[in-house]
């Protein structure tokens, strides 16, 4: 699994519950090295066994981790890139869910060896979508329940998102758009100076 | 008989322009703008560009000859380089397309590669650009991989930090092969602590700066390297010989070695150095200075005095012409 999905469990499990904790983790998880490499690729058995051991540890229920985990990177201050780069994705919250589909490819433009989950969207009636997440990691839709979330806030939309449960490697995301425009969102410069 | 198709009219034609393309401009024959499209309006949101000459808001960089309309009308189809005259003097790619009948013509303008500043510059978004556009795309991009950019030079950074922890961690010159510094003073204070008798030889290369100035650095390199060589073949396998920096070398022979043995290992050392040595067709000529220090058993010296004293002997050896050894002990 790439670092970056590592070094995101990492961040979200020390911004949110402390340096303790993280170290903590690592320990239960035996890494060789408590801090991951954003930029290496590990063996596909760390990410899963990471998550274990963190539910363990905190002692929260494994969806509610993935999806807060979620949340955090599109909402936590320091993981501003996540939420830009989504944002490109899409004008408002619809636009955004259809470029879902990309999201791999554009992830893979971006760093050649990043694998993330392939999603489809499927449009059932003009508000009602429901995203496919076809991932090696069991529960990857919370997390994508938490970002969709977050992402929805961003955009200032209203929505219900709800998890339909894993089918092999497929698990199914119920999306409803009860207002494209609900409140204000966050604005979006195209090009924010670093 | 074909039915006549409708005329369409500029405003009809002009809305659908404005969103294929939301940077263009009609101008007339005489070169005055007539319409603006609505984010190229947003460059210079306080002006109203109607009315106004198009070379008098813009400077043509290539081809850079062109200062009349009637030049500019003759470049149509062709791309063309410009930037507004007035601060920000953003950089736009264009091209012109004339319209039948003396009818003007129509310019459609880009930031090409200035997109990034651009957009930062007139705090463009997503709905300025045709959705053919791949301007998205591309700060898309360029925002991924400078993000993705930094996280490597951030664990290149790392990497290079740990290197040198662990260079300086290291016993070995990585260049030789020979013992570093840091190894040669921790075996020289074990054997002061044990009381041991040794001597220590103090080796300087004679010439070898010109060879790294004249030959440059890799011809440097080769000859330090073939120096290490003669001192591993001239010395015992006991004997611990280190470079401590740059062309300065020191060796601790073991035991008490009698004066004439160690005289025939500095002159064998000499003459060995003193062999040319080829590198790349060239051939490179040292030679080396020696001083030497003996400790006998119960000897009073620390590490600092013993050191002092092959140095001495060294800067004797120099003052001689150098290519020589001297004993500390007949100074």
């Amino acid at each position: 699994m790439h670092g970056l999905i590592n070094k995101a469990v990492e961040a979200f499990v020390h911004d949110t519950y402390g340096a303790d904790a993280w170290r903590n983790i690592a320990c239960r998880a035996e890494l060789e090295d408590p801090s991951f490499e954003a930029m290496m690729v590990y063996d596909t058995v760390i990410t899963p066994r990471v998550i274990e051991c963190a539910t363990e540890a905190l002692g929260v229920d494994r969806g509610d981790f993935l999806q807060n985990l979620g949340t955090y990177l599109v909402s936590q201050p320091s993981q501003q890139a996540v939420r830009r780069l989504l944002r490109f994705g899409g004008v408002d919250f619809v636009d955004f869910l259809y470029s879902l589909d990309d999201l791999h490819d554009r992830a893979r433009l971006a760093v050649a060896d990043l694998f993330l989950p392939k999603l489809e969207l499927r449009e059932h009636t003009l508000n009602q979508f429901s995203l496919t997440v076809r991932s090696d990691i069991d529960g990857f839709g919370h997390v994508l329940i938490g970002l969709l979330t977050a992402m929805a806030d961003d955009y200032g939309a209203l929505v219900m998102v709800e998890y339909g449960g894993r089918q092999g490697e497929v698990e199914t995301i119920a999306i409803a758009l009860l207002e494209t425009a609900f409140v204000a969102g966050n604005r979006f410069e195209l090009g924010a100076r670093a | 008989m074909l039915a006549k198709a409708p005329t369409l009219e500029w405003p009809a034609l002009e809305a659908a322009f404005d969103i294929l393309c939301p940077m263009h401009l009609r101008l007339t024959e005489t070169g005055h703008i007539v319409h603006v499209a609505p984010t190229l309006k947003k460059l210079r949101p306080d002006v109203d560009l109607t009315g106004m000459r198009f070379l008098e808001m813009f400077r043509l960089d290539r081809p850079r000859s062109i200062t009349t309309m009637s030049e500019l009308m003759s470049r149509a189809r062709s791309k063309l380089h410009l930037e507004l005259r007035e601060a920000p003097c953003t950089a736009l790619k264009g091209v012109l397309v004339r319209l039948p009948k003396g009818q003007g013509a129509l310019v459609n303008l880009s930031f090409g590669i200035s997109v990034v500043e651009g957009v930062q510059d007139f705090g463009l978004s997503s709905a300025d650009f045709a959705a053919t556009d791949l301007a998205i795309e591309m700060l898309y991009l360029v925002e991924a991989k400078s993000a993705a950019m930094d996280a490597s030079r951030n664990l290149n950074q790392r990497l290079q930090g740990a290197k040198l922890a662990a260079e300086e961690q290291a016993a070995t010159d990585t260049l030789t092969g020979l013992k570093n510094r840091r190894a040669a003073d921790q075996i020289l204070e074990t054997a002061l602590l044990e009381d041991r008798a040794f001597t220590l030889m103090q080796l300087d290369l004679d010439f070898f700066k010109a060879v790294n100035d004249s030959k440059g650095h890799a011809a440097g390199d080769r000859v330090l390297q073939e120096v290490a060589k003669i001192m591993r073949a001239e010395t015992r396998k006991g004997d611990v010989i280190s470079r401590v920096v740059g062309d300065e070398f020191m060796i601790l022979i073991e035991g008490s070695a009698a004066k004439d043995r160690l005289k025939d290992i500095a002159s064998r050392l000499i003459r060995g150095i003193e062999q040319p040595i080829k590198f790349e067709g060239e051939t490179c000529h040292i030679s080396a200075s020696i001083g030497i220090a003996r400790r006998v058993l119960g000897d009073w010296r620390d590490m600092d005095a013993l050191m002092q004293c092959s140095d001495r002997a060294l800067y004797a050896s120099k003052s001689k012409g150098r290519a020589c050894a001297t004993f500390d002990e007949d100074l």
